[in-house]
């Protein structure tokens, strides 16, 4: 029995599924007294949603719970909501502050949970009606901030703090928790300068060491290198190692995060793969920074050649999405950009469009889709904006041209096989796949030199990635299409590209072959953390 | 110090602006100032409750009430039925309060249910709710009273049996049901129920068996029990009999209270803390004593007397608005007009805070109507209550209010600024322009032109914070979506 | 049996519950005036010509909810510029711009009214264009901001009419009064030309042919340049701004563009409501237009982010029907008091209400 209260967090067996889709399967892990416990993997691993779970989030249970046990300190739980699981002693400390800047620190402290004396008012009316006790407040969170070492007025307004700060008066707000026992720290060094990221590890570190448990979320390998005592890595849903910090390396790590036996997405006999060393250059990219918040690109430089495959990957946030986004004139960015030798003019807006780069954008509903049109218009739109297409003449002026329309896009969705009623569909009641397949057929019908498609499988069932990966290789193959294919899946890269550039921090850490090791890909994609660990 | 200055005269940009245009206004109109000093303190005790009214939706984060038109609608039906069922004077008053609170909730209630189901469009919803409102108000009045339910008062009806006057008057109602209050009564029911609330806190205590601290008490029932004291002498009671204070007595006894605060605080302040701001105080109350010489300042002041329990039910409303603002519920509206998803995810039942909010400024607005139409002594049936959002938002915004944030000393400044333009603004146009009319529409064209000119300001510096923030954390979003959607 | 039913469920709830008690509604009025004895087609031919009053200026709302700024609840804007319009066309004819026509003739009317329009035109395109930037600065809040921006510029224009140096004795007062008058008399100008030109009568009932037309005609420009590639780019920057951006299409300035062909329809859309009229209403007549035409499109099946030109004629027939209808059945059945107003209150504003809480764009 003593033996079980060693632990503060076990959660056994833990598995759950979206509407038939397994987004984890039997995850155990337990987590110890004054442990720092990293929890890794890539975007879409299964790391959030294990801690909506944890957390008892409205979202795991409106669609159907899990099943699996949690116990925290070796009694057995079910949380129905965030705060059941706050009165249990577990905290979170998230990665976009929840401050708010108008208040002090003190009262940031204390949100929701003030200290109040009774008034002649409360008496009758209830405890709404209490006075605030500022001094017990402030003393408190005087106390808390004493704690973790930030030596700051409690009593100044968040407003005016640098970034670093408020992630402190977030730890803080946790801590001030009376029984705190666990937190959950959610890639909490993601926008701190490099020594603040510093102070909050050592401040990460002083609380474990007072006996809290931390559970670390984070993609910086280095990190986990330096604070935490035992990680577990988590892949499509599934538990892929737990090991002891001291018995592994960020090499390992790296690679346990990505590899894994390639599908076979394409056949070989539908992607012969062709020399294009020889060719024209298609895309030139020198310098490239892109200001888009949580990938932000800072220096990138890369070359495509005409008629190639070319893959971009590397983990979450450290950049490779902003490439895409910045070149399409998404986000601000600057740098030397020649598309088939002309270049690229930033500052005009759909530049990139009218040298011929078309774009399928990660954000399928947001930026990909007009999810209140019809397939047809989705399909047609890009085409008659920038080429002025499928425009017939009426009179002085030129109008759509709905006859041709309504043929292309029964071409398009026979083509890629689009799950619909028709044409006059709209797209917002299609599934991700065929959504997915809207995307990929409007930018096709732009008829672009280079294609750039970003996180095409995203979401999408099996099925469709099949057929969108091979449509992909059938235009290269049959067209001399240009594509860049941008993707956190390493499998899905290594499977059509002929060469893959990883992003680390920014920038481009290294171009390999598809054929490279697992061993080569994690090098390249835990790079940042290598290079801090040298210097 | 010249920077700070510039920091002054940028924050209150608005209100300097309101201030050289009444001076300026003030300039051209030809009024004597113990004209505009008697017009501006009617307005003054007339309008600043409703305004006041406001301040409550602005911190819960549902920006300028509107709807607080829904509130008029409520006193004036309350106004109605007091007319109806014969209370007059400050009993009729109270009547007409309480038929129109429990109105106002029920309403405010609808109104906060129907603002959540709209987040991020309040203001115009409330606007619409507002003429939605008065719809079936007019309905009400027009066609109900009389026409279904049967009325039997030519003195309210029209003649035909059926819709209410265009103008009801309260002369023998409820007019100056608040305002005729003698000090000396207001005194003897301050005194008398401090004691009765003293005794029975005493009494609880004591059941209890809690310490008695009778210090508590008494600072509050002394100072009380003395001034009841002074009451039986002739000539403090004379002068207490009355029931308008002159302003004058008024400002005298405010720099009396500055001075003694000023003092206290000098007196009892600890080591480490710096005189220089109460003595700045005595110092500004004693120029503002040398001004009351000047023989044009002094005539004004002596021609204004202020309707005395009015001006005590508004500042105790100031003075409850600041005690609100420090409790648990305050607090909470804080935290959910800064920030809703904090606050869900701080365990704050979001729309009940707003819905809260709303049931509060809806019940102040129709007092707060009550106080103004029993001051006017008029009802205009139709239209009383139709200018009161635009007036009133106006008002608070020359105070350099935002949508955003609003204090009560920004009510007060917006009040006296705001209506001074008003009443100068007819005579102005005459003088200026030849054309009386002409100020007429230049006052309502700055009432509208303020709050557009405020709510434009706002979504531009909105959209400019916008762009700082990224995105929440989903988890968080999801705390907050559900809390919501309850 | 239950298929049919289920498609008709369907069709109902595809048809909004409001416009159905709206409809239900407006044919129990039409009954009632039946049976109060009211002459139907003359209640109908006066349906027909309000319509066709309204119908410019609940288009203009088409353009507006289009480009994403929603309904224009400043349309009072446009309003101002059209009336500025009318006035100096008066003028011009005052001072004898028109010539030797016939003022009795077909062709001075016409010349008089397309002159009105043009004027019309011109004068609210340049306050739309203005108005477009400002709505620009203010993104998310277009509503609330645009119905003061409205209301302070009727207050403004209220001035501007005591003060401008209009000299025609159709439009000042006549004995050294300051400013122009309150309503004008149309008679010598354009009023009623488009009602009365090939009006066809069958005993009481009156076709407005031309009014009709006209109305048709710009909403028929209008279909086109919804179908054109400037209209769809506009459409498609107003329901997704980063989609727009995504293709190379400024949401900016399609903003703008919807902002101005809004207002510039609410100028042409008020020349053709005084036309109608017979005269031009000045000062604060304006101020609650703007409410009558977003009810009006939202009441024909729009909301606050789609709308389209069936949404208009529905939207405007069943409103102004209503308001029409109800004002002589009201008067028969209780002759105190204005039902009529009190039903534009209720109605106008409860389906904007309502339309508002459907929309639920800015909750989060």
């Amino acid at each position: 029995m003593m033996e079980e209260q060693r632990y503060v967090l076990e959660l056994q067996h833990i598995s759950k599924e979206y509407s038939g889709n397994p987004v984890l399967q039997d995850v155990s892990l337990t987590v110890k007294k004054g442990q720092i416990y990293a929890l890794m993997g890539e975007n879409g691993a299964g790391k959030s949603t294990l801690m909506n779970i944890l957390f008892g989030m409205p979202v795991i249970h409106s669609t159907g719970g899990f099943t699996g046990t949690i116990k925290i300190s070796g009694e057995e739980v079910n949380f129905l909501s965030p705060h059941d699981a706050m009165e249990a002693g577990i905290g979170m400390v998230h990665q976009e502050f929840m401050l708010i800047p108008g208040f002090t620190i003190a009262e940031n402290i204390k949100v929701g949970r003030e200290d109040t004396l009774p008034t002649l008012p409360s008496r009758v009316f209830g405890p709404d009606l209490e006075r605030l006790n500022r001094p017990k407040m402030n003393a408190d969170a005087r106390v808390a901030l004493d704690n973790i070492g930030l030596d700051i007025s409690e009593e100044t307004k968040v407003a005016g703090l640098p970034v670093g700060y408020m992630q402190f008066v977030e730890i803080a707000r946790e801590i001030d928790k009376k029984n705190i026992k666990l937190l959950v720290f959610d890639e909490p060094t993601a926008v701190l300068t490099e020594s603040e990221a510093d102070q909050l590890l050592k401040v990460m570190q002083s609380l474990a060491a007072k006996g809290i448990a931390i559970i670390f979320i984070t993609h910086r390998l280095s990190e986990v290198m330096q604070v935490a005592d035992y990680m577990t890595v988590l892949r499509d849903g599934e538990l892929v190692a737990s090991k002891a910090i001291a018995d592994t390396s960020a090499v390992e790590i790296a690679e346990l995060m990505v590899g894994r036996a390639i599908e076979k997405l394409v056949d070989d006999d539908k992607n012969t793969k062709v020399s294009t060393e020889q060719n024209e250059v298609a895309l030139s990219v020198k310098d490239l920074y892109v200001d888009m918040p949580g990938e932000t690109a800072r220096g990138v430089t890369f070359e495509v050649k005409s008629g190639e495959i070319f893959g971009i990957g590397g983990l979450a946030g450290q950049g490779k999405v902003g490439i895409p986004n910045g070149l399409m004139g998404m986000f601000s960015s600057h740098g030397d950009v020649e598309i088939f030798g002309e270049k690229l003019n930033f500052t005009k807006l759909g530049n990139a469009l009218s040298k011929g780069l078309a774009f399928v954008s990660e954000d399928r509903r947001g930026v990909g889709l007009l999810l209140e049109e019809s397939i047809a218009h989705n399909i047609m739109f890009g085409a008659m904006t920038t080429k002025r297409d499928y425009l017939s003449n009426f009179g002085i002026t030129k109008l759509l041209s709905a006859g041709r329309m309504n043929r292309h896009a029964k071409d398009m969705i026979k083509l890629l096989d689009i799950r619909c009623v028709g044409g006059g569909q709209r797209v917002g009641a299609l599934s991700g796949g065929n959504q997915q397949k809207v995307c990929l057929a409007s930018a096709l019908t732009m008829k672009p030199r280079i294609l750039v498609v970003s996180e095409p499988t995203r979401g999408i069932d099996i099925g469709a990635k099949k057929l969108i990966m091979e449509y992909l290789a059938h235009l290269r193959q049959e067209e001399g299409l240009t594509i860049i294919m941008i993707s956190s899946e390493l499998a899905e890269l290594r499977s059509i590209c002929d060469r893959i550039a990883i992003v680390s921090d920014g920038k481009i850490e290294d171009i390999l072959a598809p054929d490279a090791s697992d061993a080569q890909f994690g090098l390249a994609m835990s790079a940042a953390a290598q290079n801090s660990e040298v210097s | 110090m010249g920077t700070n200055l510039g920091k002054f005269l940028f924050k209150n940009n608005v209100a300097i602006l309101f201030l050289l245009l009444s001076v300026g206004a003030f300039a051209a109109a030809n009024v004597s100032l113990p004209f505009l000093f008697e017009e501006l303190f009617t307005r003054f005790s007339r309008n600043t409750f409703m305004v006041l009214s406001l301040l409550i939706p602005v911190v819960a984060g549902l920006g300028l009430n509107f709807a607080i038109v829904i509130g008029a609608i409520a006193a004036q039906i309350a106004i109605f039925l007091t007319v109806l069922w014969g209370g007059a004077g400050f009993v009729g008053v109270l009547m007409a309060v309480g038929m129109a609170v429990p109105m106002a909730i029920l309403f405010g209630f609808l109104v906060g249910k129907l603002f959540n189901s709209m987040k991020g469009t309040e203001m115009i919803g409330g606007m619409v709710a507002g003429f939605f409102s008065d719809g079936l108000y007019q309905f009400l009045f027009l066609f109900v009273l009389g026409g279904i339910i049967p009325i039997a008062n030519d003195q309210l009806m029209i003649s035909t049996g059926i819709g209410v006057l265009n103008a009801i008057v309260l002369e023998n109602s409820i007019h100056h049901g608040l305002d005729n209050v003698a000090m000396i009564h207001i005194l003897d029911f301050a005194f008398f129920a401090s004691l009765a609330l003293s005794a029975i806190m005493l009494i609880v205590r004591g059941v209890k068996k809690q310490p008695l601290n009778l210090k508590q008490p008494a600072k509050v029932v002394l100072p009380l029990a003395v001034l009841y004291a002074l009451g039986f002498i002739p000539a403090v009671g004379r002068f207490l009999s009355a029931d308008r204070l002159m302003l004058f007595y008024a400002v005298m006894i405010a720099l009396a209270i500055v001075v003694l605060y000023s003092l206290y605080h000098i007196i009892r302040r600890k080591e480490s803390e710096k005189p220089t701001r109460f003595i700045l105080y005595i110092v500004g109350a004693a120029v503002v004593f040398g001004l009351t010489y000047i023989p044009e300042l002094e005539r004004s002041l002596m021609v204004v007397r202020l309707p005395v329990l009015t001006y005590i039910v508004i500042i105790s409303l100031c003075l409850g608005i600041k005690w609100f603002m420090n409790t648990k519920l305050g607090q909470n509206m804080r935290t959910v007009g800064q920030d809703r998803a904090v606050a869900a995810s701080s365990g704050i039942n979001v729309n009940r805070i707003r819905i809260i909010a709303m049931i509060m400024s809806t019940s102040l607005a129709s007092i707060g109507q009550i106080i103004s139409l029993q001051n006017i002594g008029t009802m205009a049936t139709y239209g009383s209550h139709q200018q009161v959002a635009l007036f009133s938002i106006a008002a608070l915004l020359v105070g350099g209010a935002s949508v955003q944030r609003a204090t009560v000393k920004q009510a007060l400044l917006g009040v006296f600024l705001f209506h001074t333009l008003f009443i100068l603004s007819a005579n102005a146009g005459q003088s200026l322009l030849g054309n009386a009319q002409i100020g007429e529409y230049f006052r309502v064209f700055v009432a509208y032109a303020v709050i557009a000119v405020a709510l434009a300001m706002h979504a531009w510096v909105r959209k400019s914070n916008k762009q700082v923030i990224t995105q929440i954390d989903p988890r968080v979003a999801a705390t907050a979506a559900s809390a919501e959607s309850k | 049996m239950e298929r049919a039913l289920g498609a008709l469920k369907q069709g109902a709830k595809d048809f909004g519950l409001p416009r159905i008690i709206i409809l239900a509604f407006f044919f129990i009025l039409l009954l009632a005036a039946a049976l109060v004895g009211m002459d139907i087609p003359w209640l109908i031919s006066d349906v027909l010509l309000r319509w066709g009053m309204w119908g410019i200026l609940v288009l203009a709302m088409v353009p507006s909810i289009r480009s994403g700024i929603g309904p224009n609840f400043g349309v009072a804007i446009g309003i101002a510029g059209g009336l500025l319009g009318a006035l100096v066309s008066i003028e011009l004819r005052y001072f004898g711009f028109l010539g030797t026509l016939d003022p009795d003739g077909i062709t001075f009317g016409l010349v008089s009214i397309s002159l009105a329009v043009l004027l019309a035109l011109a004068f609210s395109s340049l306050l739309g264009i203005l108005y477009g930037l400002l709505l620009n600065r203010v993104k998310g809040n277009e509503m609330i901001v645009s119905t003061y921006v409205g209301f302070s510029f009727v207050a403004l224009f209220n001035i501007l009419w005591l003060l401008l140096p209009f000299r025609s004795s159709t439009s000042i007062w006549p004995i050294a009064g300051q400013g122009l008058r309150t309503t004008i008399n149309l008679v010598d100008d354009f009023g009623r030309v488009l009602n009365n030109l090939f009006r066809v009568e069958i005993g009481n009932f009156i076709i407005p042919t031309s009014l009709l037309l006209t109305v048709l005609l710009f909403c028929f420009v209008i279909w086109v340049f919804n179908k054109s590639r400037y209209g769809m780019v506009m459409t498609a920057a107003g329901s997704n701004p980063e989609y727009a951006k995504a293709r190379g299409i400024n949401v900016n300035r399609a903003r703008i563009v919807g902002t101005t062909i809004s207002t510039a329809l609410a100028g042409v859309g008020i020349v053709m409501f005084s036309q109608g009229l017979g005269f031009l209403q000045l000062y604060n007549a304006p101020m609650w237009m703007g409410f009558s035409s977003v009810a009006a499109v939202l009441i024909g099946g729009a909301t606050v982010k789609r709308a389209a030109i069936f949404n208009v004629l529905l939207g405007t027939l069943l409103f102004q029907g209503i308001l029409t209808v109800a004002l002589p059945v009201a008067n028969e059945l209780v002759p105190e008091g204005n039902l009529s107003e009190i039903l534009r209150l209720i109605i106008s504003n409860g389906i904007i209400l309502y339309a508002l809480s459907k929309a639920r764009g800015g909750s989060k």
